[in-house]
């Protein structure tokens, strides 16, 4: 019996995809190479599904793709018109609440935000902008917190507890209120039990954490998403463990 | 501190315990009780930022929160507040110069059928007419200590104006766990008799979304990890909702006797109950409630006399949030922490509290569930409608002449209700709160039932004076306000739809903003991770598809409007120069 007939599998738009019991349908879609839109799910981490963007119709209901339990027979649909409205909507909501400058920013061709944005085909942010006051920490020696492009995915929360064990980034406030903030009693990065080699460092799909003097290395038109859209790298973002990590 | 113990679950009860006396937490405060806790001063900050009755900047001597239903608006309560602040020289949400008051708004704090309504440092106030604000501003002015106040101020009335088997019923304590105890002698079942009893009883949650009772239980029951919990939801925070104020004021023993007997069916051995931070005026009295149930063998070891039953209750009061009223969001509260609706799987009946099997059911639930413990299934059932069995209290306020609480078998037909409640006129009934229903005149033959109309008791009426559009408008604020800001659609989305209410509400709408407001609905109830999202455009879809003309009429001429405000952006400019002249505005004034 081969691998593919011993598993159980669900299909996404027709398209057969096996998985390992426990895996999402998420999870499930990018190991086997087939690309669903996310922007708070990362490979490493277990998935909170606060995002939305990878929500994907099945059974007539919409399920968030990355904390549904992948069941066997399950029919998913994905790039269907209304799911992709969806999504650009959505992206588009995340556009105009916080401060989005591509043109100016660091991590333009590295973003997924931006990425994503592309690959959804969203022209412009529809919705009026809410152009929040935030104030960026450049307190830090080597690391530069700009909070306007925070998307609130608590990646670099969890990576910070879960990788770094040190709980640097935590969230507070609620609704359009909510922020990340630094664990310090300053409130500032500086004061905090960062280091620049902590996976949370990493970890930022947007531009809200960066490494001082290293910016623009690689010159923009030659970054990774400028080479290939985000969707053609689908098992990049397939579930692996976390590296080991120099103690 | 010493009354919470060190764990980290305890750290809102330390922070809302700290804060009482002082009326805010200092900088200094929460560092000392991030150390006795072990937990980070970023998820203290964070905590404090999320409940609204916390506060992290020094607010006045007296603390006044209007509350904030559409229906205190509907009493007067704008015009209460904009008294106040003139009088005593405050803005809203700020604390004035001389340091005497903080006035601001509040969502709604359970007083719909005698508001206006507000607190005053925690303790709650009703009817306040003009004379009664003016009499609160002097009693302010004069420094008067709220223990001085007169008791008037501070009454309460049940307001009970149809009484059915629940309300009628005088139990006595104790009686419902012999009965549910003796069921299982006597058929031998044990604990399970319990169980079969609720799920004949067809008994579904009182809260509002009518999940079933006895397959929540038996599902808890079946985890074979101990200790497991049994949760009351006592966050009432659906604005509209008041008949659980009644139930935790002259029906404790009944809400506790139901919790118990779902504890013998479950085999829990700890309780909570969740409080929301309004009705902290009624837990002392509760709190000796449950002294007497343990004094009388009602709680703690054996109870009724059986080595094999142990359970004990807690209470731990919230502190302003809505969305703690979501079964997991209020586990998350429970343990500490801001209140985020959890993914699910896992049910909370597997891994609810500290990851434990729990059951969360609303105070009503828990007092049918005491009720079919001692009359059984089958009378339980000759209540209602086959689908739902037995009674609701229905909390009804607005334009009617008898607000307060009904107690119906289920059924009852929405004009039956507003004939009993002496309401005119009626156009449209917002059943359930903003998250239920909006009524209008054609659907009054409807029945309130869980296969018709899913409610938890919230009824709204609105007579033919009443502006539907401004009733969307301010449930449109109340979700942008409770939102806890987990998930994209309801962080973004609510916050969208409140600002395009108030850019039609200011004359700049057109049919396009009418358009995005049902796109955006939509995306809510599809996309949101829970119910608080999912409803969020329910109040906007509704009144704009039974009164699209009050939308419609407010609407500029043209496709699209710009929402940017020239003369808007001069406001500030105006109030630093103190200048109100036609030479101090720009273009045409709406």
């Amino acid at each position: 019996m081969s691998d593919a007939e011993s598993r159980p599998s669900f299909t996404l738009d027709g398209v057969e995809v096996p998985f390992d019991p426990g895996q999402t349908v998420l999870q499930a879609a990018l190991a086997a190479g087939q690309y669903i839109p996310h922007l708070c799910y990362h490979p490493e981490f277990k998935p909170h599904g606060s995002c939305k963007v990878c929500t994907v119709r099945t059974g007539g209901h919409a399920a968030t793709s990355c904390t549904t339990p992948a069941r066997a027979g399950m029919v998913v649909e994905s790039e269907t018109e209304e799911v992709v409205a969806e999504r650009r909507m959505l992206v588009q909501l995340l556009f105009v609440e916080g401060n989005h400058f591509c043109p100016s920013c660091e991590k333009s061709g590295h973003c997924k935000l931006q990425a994503v944005a592309y690959d959804l085909g969203m022209t412009s942010p529809r919705f009026d902008h809410f152009f929040p006051d935030r104030p960026v920490d450049a307190s830090h020696p080597e690391i530069l917190l700009d909070f306007n492009r925070c998307i609130l995915c608590e990646l670099c929360v969890r990576a910070s507890a879960e990788v770094d064990g040190k709980q640097v980034f935590a969230l507070a406030g609620r609704g359009m209120g909510k922020h990340l903030v630094v664990n310090s009693a300053s409130g500032l990065l500086r004061d905090s039990a960062v280091a620049a080699t902590d996976k949370a460092v990493d970890v930022c799909p947007v531009g809200v954490i960066l490494r001082k003097r290293v910016g623009f290395a690689v010159p923009v038109g030659q970054r990774r998403f400028d080479e290939r859209p985000i969707s053609a790298q689908a098992s990049d973002y397939a579930p692996r463990p976390a590296p080991p990590r120099d103690p | 501190m010493e009354s919470w113990g060190s764990a980290p679950t305890q750290l809102l009860q330390v922070l809302r315990e700290t804060q009482e006396p002082l009326g805010w937490l200092p900088a200094g405060a929460l560092e000392r009780i991030a150390r006795a806790l072990d937990v980070s001063i970023a998820r203290v900050r964070g905590v404090v930022a999320f409940y609204s009755f916390l506060y992290a900047e020094p607010q006045g001597e007296y603390r006044v929160l209007f509350s904030d239903d559409v229906t205190d608006r509907m009493l007067g309560s704008g015009e209460r507040l904009r008294e106040m602040c003139e009088r005593l020289w405050a803005e809203p949400g700020k604390p004035s110069a001389d340091g005497l008051v903080s006035i601001d708004r509040t969502a709604s704090i359970g007083l719909c059928d005698q508001g206006p309504s507000l607190l005053v440092n925690g303790r709650p106030l009703t009817r306040i007419d003009a004379a009664r604000a003016a009499q609160v501003c002097e009693l302010m002015l004069s420094r008067t200590p709220l223990a001085q106040w007169p008791a008037e101020l501070f009454r309460i009335e049940d307001n009970v104006r149809r009484r059915g088997v629940l309300l009628d019923d005088p139990i006595r304590p104790g009686e419902g766990i012999r009965a549910a105890i003796a069921r299982g002698e006597a058929t031998g079942t044990g604990r399970q008799a319990m169980l079969d009893e609720i799920k004949q009883a067809r008994l579904l949650g009182r809260g509002g979304a009518g999940f079933t009772t006895g397959v929540k239980w038996e599902s808890c029951a079946r985890q074979p990890v101990e200790p497991r919990i049994v949760v009351c939801n006592a966050d009432e925070g659906e604005p509209g909702t008041f008949k659980d104020r009644l139930l935790l004021t002259r029906y404790a023993d009944l809400v506790f006797e139901g919790m118990t007997v779902a504890a013998w069916g479950i085999g829990a051995t700890r309780g909570f109950v969740y409080l929301r931070g309004e009705y902290r005026y009624l837990l002392d009295a509760l709190r000796e409630t449950l002294a007497r149930r343990r004094r009388e063998g009602l709680l703690g070891r054996g109870i009724a006399g059986r080595a094999d039953f142990e359970f004990d209750v807690e209470i731990h009061v919230g502190a302003g949030s809505y969305v703690c009223g979501e079964a997991s969001a209020l586990v998350e509260s429970l343990e500490g922490k801001r209140g985020i609706p959890r993914n699910r799987p896992p049910r909370l009946a597997e891994k609810g509290y500290l990851l434990l099997p729990t059951v969360v059911n609303n105070v009503e639930s828990y007092c049918a569930a005491a009720l079919i413990a001692l009359h059984g299934a089958a009378w339980f059932c000759s209540q209602g409608t086959p689908k739902s069995s037995g009674t609701k209290l229905l909390s009804v306020s607005g334009d009617c002449e008898r607000p307060g609480i009904y107690e119906y078998p289920f059924g009852v037909t929405v004009r039956e209700v507003l004939e009993a409640c002496g309401a005119r006129d009626t156009i449209a009934v917002q059943a359930g709160g903003p998250s239920g229903v909006c009524l209008g005149q054609d659907e009054f033959d409807r029945r309130i039932a869980f296969e018709d109309i899913e409610t938890g008791g919230a009824f709204v009426v609105f007579d033919g004076t009443r502006d539907m559009f401004e009733i969307g408008r301010h449930y449109a604020h109340f979700f942008a306000d409770e939102s806890c800001g987990f998930c994209t659609p309801c962080r973004v989305g609510t916050s969208l739809l409140r600002n395009l209410m108030d850019k039609i509400r200011d004359g700049k709408g057109s049919q396009h903003d009418l358009q995005t407001i049902e796109e955006l609905g939509r995306l809510l109830a599809r996309a949101s991770h829970c119910g608080l999202g999912e409803s969020a455009g329910r109040p906007l879809l509704g009144t704009l598809k039974r009164f699209r003309p009050a939308y419609e009429r407010r609407l500029g001429s043209s496709a699209v409007e710009p929402a940017f405000d020239l003369d808007g952006a001069l406001a500030r400019a105006r109030r630093m120069t103190g200048r109100d002249d036609p030479g101090a505005h720009l273009g045409d004034e709406r």
